[in-house]
């Protein structure tokens, strides 16, 4: 079983979205959205506020079902093999998700258990994603005394600690200076680097795209470019992603006012 | 030690560590719902210790009605004999029950208030994404509230124990009595249970001064199950925060008034049939009864029956309106709102 695990690992990607849509009542929010992370792969997914990106992320992480379409994490169907999906997702979310009155080291232990881990393994596995994040020192201090970068480290933490094949980050940048993103994105960038991990990355900040990454952009609903950024330099004949942004989506004054 | 551990964990990390399938499945295993099942009530029971605001408040609250509403009342309402009790007592005494059914039901509003918070603001996701089933998740949290309200009433139960309000030494624990059950099904309870309305087993000498402390364990979990599952469901179905206002108004208030918490049920009766029948109706009643019965060591039937049957109804609803396929806030745009 554990030989095999590899070689299955090698070519199952860490996540799959197949001609997903979805709708709240008559407003469709999602339009036959697809799109693929292989193992190691930092991929962006870009798209102005409204875009869908949090619907496609809640979907992925089933706070509600996929009506149409399939998404699959590591090759389990999020609807019909749910926990074993789940065990294999590490999430950010957009809005702050640590309990405020509780110690770093707490919410971390919280966490383990609510992916199965208890006692020493919690203990170690949140004190191993404490160090990577630099926060180690501050485990026994609680969340209220961090600041709004050194939060986000400790949810990137979070969602790391249990070792998943997929890490989702919701514009996990948002609100934070120009220092704190640049080690936030470090820190992700590294993991994908040293663990392989698959992770989407959402965003709307343009300039956190790097050339080697591929990038998904979502407007309205609907995809409309899924490739590396060279090419969509070439495609749109453009020589920075921004520009390339407003060619395909054609949207000139709401991207400025986003970025 | 534990350096010694995180070391080499890091060493893993660094090497691409990844899960063996094996280990990913044990995960999910019977340890692994422990481990969740712990995790999530020891977080309810730390985040309640860590708010000594929403502990005092939770204390505060029956021990008014204690001392003061009912120091008030005590001449005006006089109790006449009825079951569990065997001599006239005093208004404190028939009121305390009540109060700790107060404890459980505040305390449930409050951790649905903190749900629909949770959604608001996205904590919920968090919970939402472990990979245990959800109904599970929903339940531990549910045991987590409980675990919560169970510290509450003990609190509570020590402050009016040094007011000499305290349930009276039992000697034994009977399992079946009945209290006011239908008419038409009285008789036909009373030769069924003959056998067994006497005491089922005596209670050793010197547990007997505080053994209603023990009794009453049962009653209260399974009444705070009732009323948080009942909270449960409504956190699924209120929208917003701004919401909860209402809630005190229809659902804690009437709830309370409306039921043998503060007075006898006959009392209700001779003063209005109508009201009475709305009382008998009341599922909060039942769960009064539950717990005035276990501080006396007894057990009533017909309340325990209907806050297991409550006690299941809300839940299955609050689980069909979690599930992210059917419920509600599937339909309604999902926890934390969509964009």
């Amino acid at each position: 079983m554990a030989s095999k695990a590899p070689t299955d690992a090698e070519g199952t990607p860490a996540l799959v979205v197949s001609g997903v849509s979805h709708s709240f009542g008559d407003r469709k929010v999602l339009d036959r959205v697809s799109l693929t992370v292989s193992q190691g792969a930092f991929v962006v997914l870009l798209g102005l506020n409204g875009a869908g990106k949090s619907t496609l992320f809640s979907l992925i992480t089933r706070l509600y079902d996929n009506v149409s379409g399939e998404i699959s994490i590591r090759g389990f169907d999020v609807r019909r093999r749910p926990s074993q999906a789940l065990q294999r997702l590490g999430v950010v979310f957009q809005s702050r998700t640590l309990d405020i009155d509780l110690t770093l080291m707490q919410n971390l232990k919280y966490h383990a258990a609510l992916h199965g881990f208890s006692g020493r393994t919690a203990t170690d596995l949140a004190r191993q994603a404490l160090e990577l994040v630099g926060l180690a020192e501050r485990a026994d201090e609680k969340v209220r005394a961090l600041s709004g970068g050194q939060l986000r480290r400790v949810e990137i933490a979070r969602s790391m600690m249990h070792h998943p094949d997929l890490l989702l980050l919701d514009e996990a940048t948002v609100g934070l200076d120009l220092g704190s993103r640049e080690s936030v994105m470090k820190i992700v960038r590294d993991l994908v680097a040293r663990d392989r991990l698959g992770v989407l990355w959402a965003t709307h900040l343009m300039d956190e795209v790097l050339p080697t990454d591929q990038v998904v952009i979502l407007h309205k609903g609907v995809v409309l470019y899924n490739g590396p950024v060279p090419q969509l330099l070439t495609l749109t004949g453009t020589s920075s992603v921004r520009e390339a942004f407003r060619s395909v989506t054609g949207t000139k004054s709401a991207i400025e006012e986003a970025a | 030690m534990a350096t010694q551990a995180v070391t080499t964990g890091s060493e893993s990390l660094a090497r691409g560590y990844r899960e063996s399938e094996d280990a990913a499945r044990r995960r999910l295993g019977v340890s692994g719902y422990w481990a969740c099942f712990k995790g999530i009530v020891w977080r309810e029971i730390l985040r309640y210790l860590h708010q000594r605001e929403r502990f005092l408040s939770a204390l505060v609250r029956p021990l008014i009605w204690l001392f003061i509403f009912a120091a008030g009342f005590r001449q005006t309402l006089g109790v006449s004999i009825i079951p569990p009790y065997e001599t006239y007592v005093l208004y404190e005494e028939y009121i305390a029950p009540g109060l700790i059914a107060m404890i459980l039901l505040f305390n449930a509003m409050q951790s649905s208030l903190s749900m629909v918070y949770d959604r608001e603001t996205g904590t919920m996701r968090t919970l939402l994404v472990s990979p245990f089933p959800r109904s599970f998740l929903l339940l531990s949290k549910l045991l987590g509230g409980v675990s919560v309200a169970l510290l509450q009433a003990y609190a509570f139960m020590l402050v009016a124990w040094f007011w000499g309000i305290q349930p009276p030494p039992i000697t034994e624990v009977k399992l079946f009595t009945f209290y006011d059950p239908p008419t038409w099904a009285g008789d036909v309870i009373a030769k069924m249970t003959d056998p067994i309305v006497n005491p089922l087993f005596s209670v050793p000498e010197f547990i007997q001064p505080f053994a209603g402390y023990i009794t009453v364990i049962p009653a209260i979990i399974l009444a705070g199950l009732m009323l948080g599952s009942l909270a449960l469901f409504m956190s699924s179905v209120i929208k917003q925060l701004e919401n909860f206002a209402g809630v005190m108004n229809f659902v804690i208030f009437p709830m309370f008034f409306a039921s043998s918490a503060l007075y006898p049920l006959w009392r209700i009766r001779e003063a209005s049939p109508p009201l009475y029948e709305i009382c008998r109706l009341n599922p909060f009643t039942y769960a009064v009864e539950l717990i005035r019965f276990g501080l006396y060591g007894q057990v009533d039937t017909v309340s325990l029956a209907i806050v297991v049957g409550c006690t299941v109804v809300f839940l299955a609803a609050a689980v069909f309106a979690y599930n992210p396929s059917k419920g509600l806030i599937a339909r309604r745009g999902g926890p934390g709102g969509s964009a």
